[in-house]
């Protein structure tokens, strides 16, 4: 799936910086995500990665350079207005409210929306896409596995009717059983013409269900490319797919 | 919301039970009054405390945010009527213009004191708004000068009482053969605006906004996430907290006819949400039972005591209000320690107990 190279990004980083208190945990990256694509940013633990993803979506200030988003200015828009404007995130840790039932987390998914019938239909499709939802509609989101909770997490974001998904560390935590599933549903919802943004340390995982790539060191973007030629890059290989 | 429930499945049942309480809550004050005027004084004092409570519950137990001077709102509005009924300022404003007044006033607070602690949460925020309650009380308390406003510590009297037309609700009025004493008339006002109160709380409840404060309790930045406005939600809540806090207030100042900054000390505050607390934050009806226990369970103590000790004892070895404290502290214990979400906990806080308890 080749995205024409003249399109506008759906998304685009230029000279992003955002600091936490007086560390400078993003220095300057630029970054384009592409209608329709799936990209991936990968990289070390403490690499800025989940920085820059709170930057972009408004949950952490950004201190320079600009963020558009479908052809916008986004640059420190908070969270709230973007969600309305297509853009939504499922956090680190997946977030999903412990005490609530499926049923009421996925409601919450569709705050910003106010057309009844619509949010229905779509809670039914994201039961189809992920049928064990189903069956526990009714069971608090707290008493699932780590798995099932991810699925909330990203059926919950999908309820938003997102153009653009981002994703943080949806494998983190997770037994490898689960994280082959996670991807799995990953690729299905980039299927269903869903942009995303993914963030991630299972570098080669990511790297394979990807279009394109981005590296992350200190802060900065290293390398990026066509994710299957990362996933050969020697470099690459040598620091994040231990080799 | 089990009375709701119950009215859908046994509706002639429910509406039997629902005119036996009406029955039961026309007929109290005068079996009160039999007793002495005094428990009709002491029932409204315990109705003030179950509406401070419902109202300190939107800020504790819907929204999540730990209030620690709540009282002050209390103050604000006792102040608001207080400064405009009374020969202090030769003031006589009609109290239908001053109650809603006094309400908005304390709303004003709260967004103050909401608008600059809205990044804090657990312990920092009840630091901040204790130190806030205690601001209120200390402003209160002295400005007396260079400028007469409050008073100072000796508060202001002769507060006018609630008046519609040559309707008067301090005055003893015989209808119907019925004898409405001062207490009795206000014991009425009370037990309406306190329907109004649960009325408008369950509604938040079952609401969206209910819904997106439960979600901010859970986890606010998912809250963010999901396209929730978590600034205004907040300071929402701390502004109708606040308003429920003024109308309370008023209410007291033109029910007791004088008012002090010593009735609106820390320890109100620490009471009011111990009420929250052990009746169950986030649970109406829970809220509810925890503010009439905390309000009767004293003032029974207050009048068995010492009879009691006498008959055993033959003296006095226990002063009343030590016993009072002693109980209460213990009781707080075993709650903690065996209905951590209180007597009636929230559907969703059960929920949150067993599964910190869990994990």
């Amino acid at each position: 799936m080749n995205v024409p190279a003249s399109a506008p990004p759906l998304l685009e980083l230029s000279r992003v910086e955002v600091a936490y208190g007086g560390i400078h945990a993003v220095k300057g990256i630029d970054l384009a995500v592409g209608d329709g694509e799936l990209v991936c940013l990968i990289g070390a633990n403490g690499a800025g990665k989940t920085t820059t993803l709170k930057g972009i979506c408004g949950l952490q200030p950004v201190k320079a350079g600009t963020i558009r988003y479908a052809g916008k200015d986004i640059t420190g828009k908070p969270a709230f207005q973007l969600v309305r404007q297509g853009l939504a995130m499922v956090p680190e840790g997946r977030g999903v409210f412990g005490a609530l039932t499926i049923e009421e987390n996925l409601a919450m998914g569709a705050y910003a929306r106010s057309d009844g019938a619509a949010i229905r239909s779509d809670v039914e499709r994201v039961y189809q896409l992920f049928p064990r939802l189903k069956e526990r509609r009714r069971q608090t989101a707290g008493t699932m596995s780590g798995g099932e909770q991810q699925m909330l997490a990203m059926g919950r974001a999908l309820m938003s009717r997102p153009k653009l998904l981002l994703l943080d560390e949806p494998s983190m935590g997770l037994a490898p059983l689960m994280v082959q599933k996670v991807f799995e549903t990953i690729l299905t919802v980039s299927g269903e013409g869903v942009t995303i943004l993914l963030i991630e340390q299972n570098a080669k995982l990511a790297l394979e269900v990807s279009h394109r790539g981005y590296v992350m060191e200190s802060g900065e973007i290293t390398i990026q490319g066509d994710a299957k030629k990362l996933l050969d890059d020697p470099a690459v290989r040598a620091a994040y797919l231990g080799e | 919301m089990e009375i709701l429930v119950d009215m859908k499945k046994h509706p002639a049942a429910a509406w039997i039970g629902l005119a036996l309480i009406a029955v039961a809550l026309a007929a109290l004050p005068f079996a009160l009054a039999a007793i002495g005027t005094a428990w009709v004084r002491i029932t409204n004092l315990a109705l003030l405390f179950v509406l401070l409570s419902l109202g300190l519950n939107i800020v504790v137990g819907f929204a999540g945010l730990l209030d620690l001077g709540y009282i002050a709102f209390y103050a604000v509005g006792a102040y608001t009527y207080a400064l405009l009924a009374s020969p202090h300022f030769n003031l006589h404003l009609p109290f239908w213009l001053i109650l809603p007044l006094g309400a908005a006033v304390a709303c004003l607070f709260g967004v103050l004191l909401g608008a600059p602690t809205l990044k804090l949460r657990g312990d920092y925020l009840a630091i901040v708004t204790l130190g806030f309650g205690e601001i209120v009380r200390i402003f209160m308390n002295n400005l007396s000068q260079p400028v007469n406003i409050t008073n100072g510590p000796q508060g202001i009297t002769l507060i006018d009482p609630f008046r519609i037309g040559d309707f008067n609700f301090a005055k003893t009025d015989v209808m119907l053969g019925l004898t409405f004493s001062g207490p009795v008339k206000y014991y009425y006002l009370l037990v309406l605006v306190l329907l109004a109160i649960i009325v408008i709380n369950l509604r938040l409840q079952d609401s969206r906004i209910g819904r997106a404060w439960e979600a901010i309790r859970e986890d606010e930045i998912a809250a963010r996430a999901m396209g929730l406005n978590t600034r205004n939600l907040k300071l929402l809540a701390f502004a109708m907290g606040a308003s429920f806090g003024g109308v309370s207030g008023g209410i007291f100042a033109a029910t007791q006819g004088f008012i002090s900054p010593e009735s609106f000390v820390l320890v109100e505050s620490v009471m009011v949400l111990s009420m929250v607390v052990l009746g169950g934050m986030g649970n109406i009806w829970g809220v509810i039972l925890g503010a009439l226990l905390l309000s009767f369970v004293p003032e029974v103590l207050r009048y068995t005591v010492e009879p009691v000790q006498r008959a055993l004892f033959g003296r006095m070895l226990i002063e009343p209000e030590v016993i009072r404290m002693l109980l209460f502290g213990l009781a707080l214990v075993l709650m903690m320690l065996f209905r951590p979400a209180g007597i009636l906990p929230s559907a969703v806080r059960k929920r949150e107990f067993a599964r910190k308890a869990a994990t």
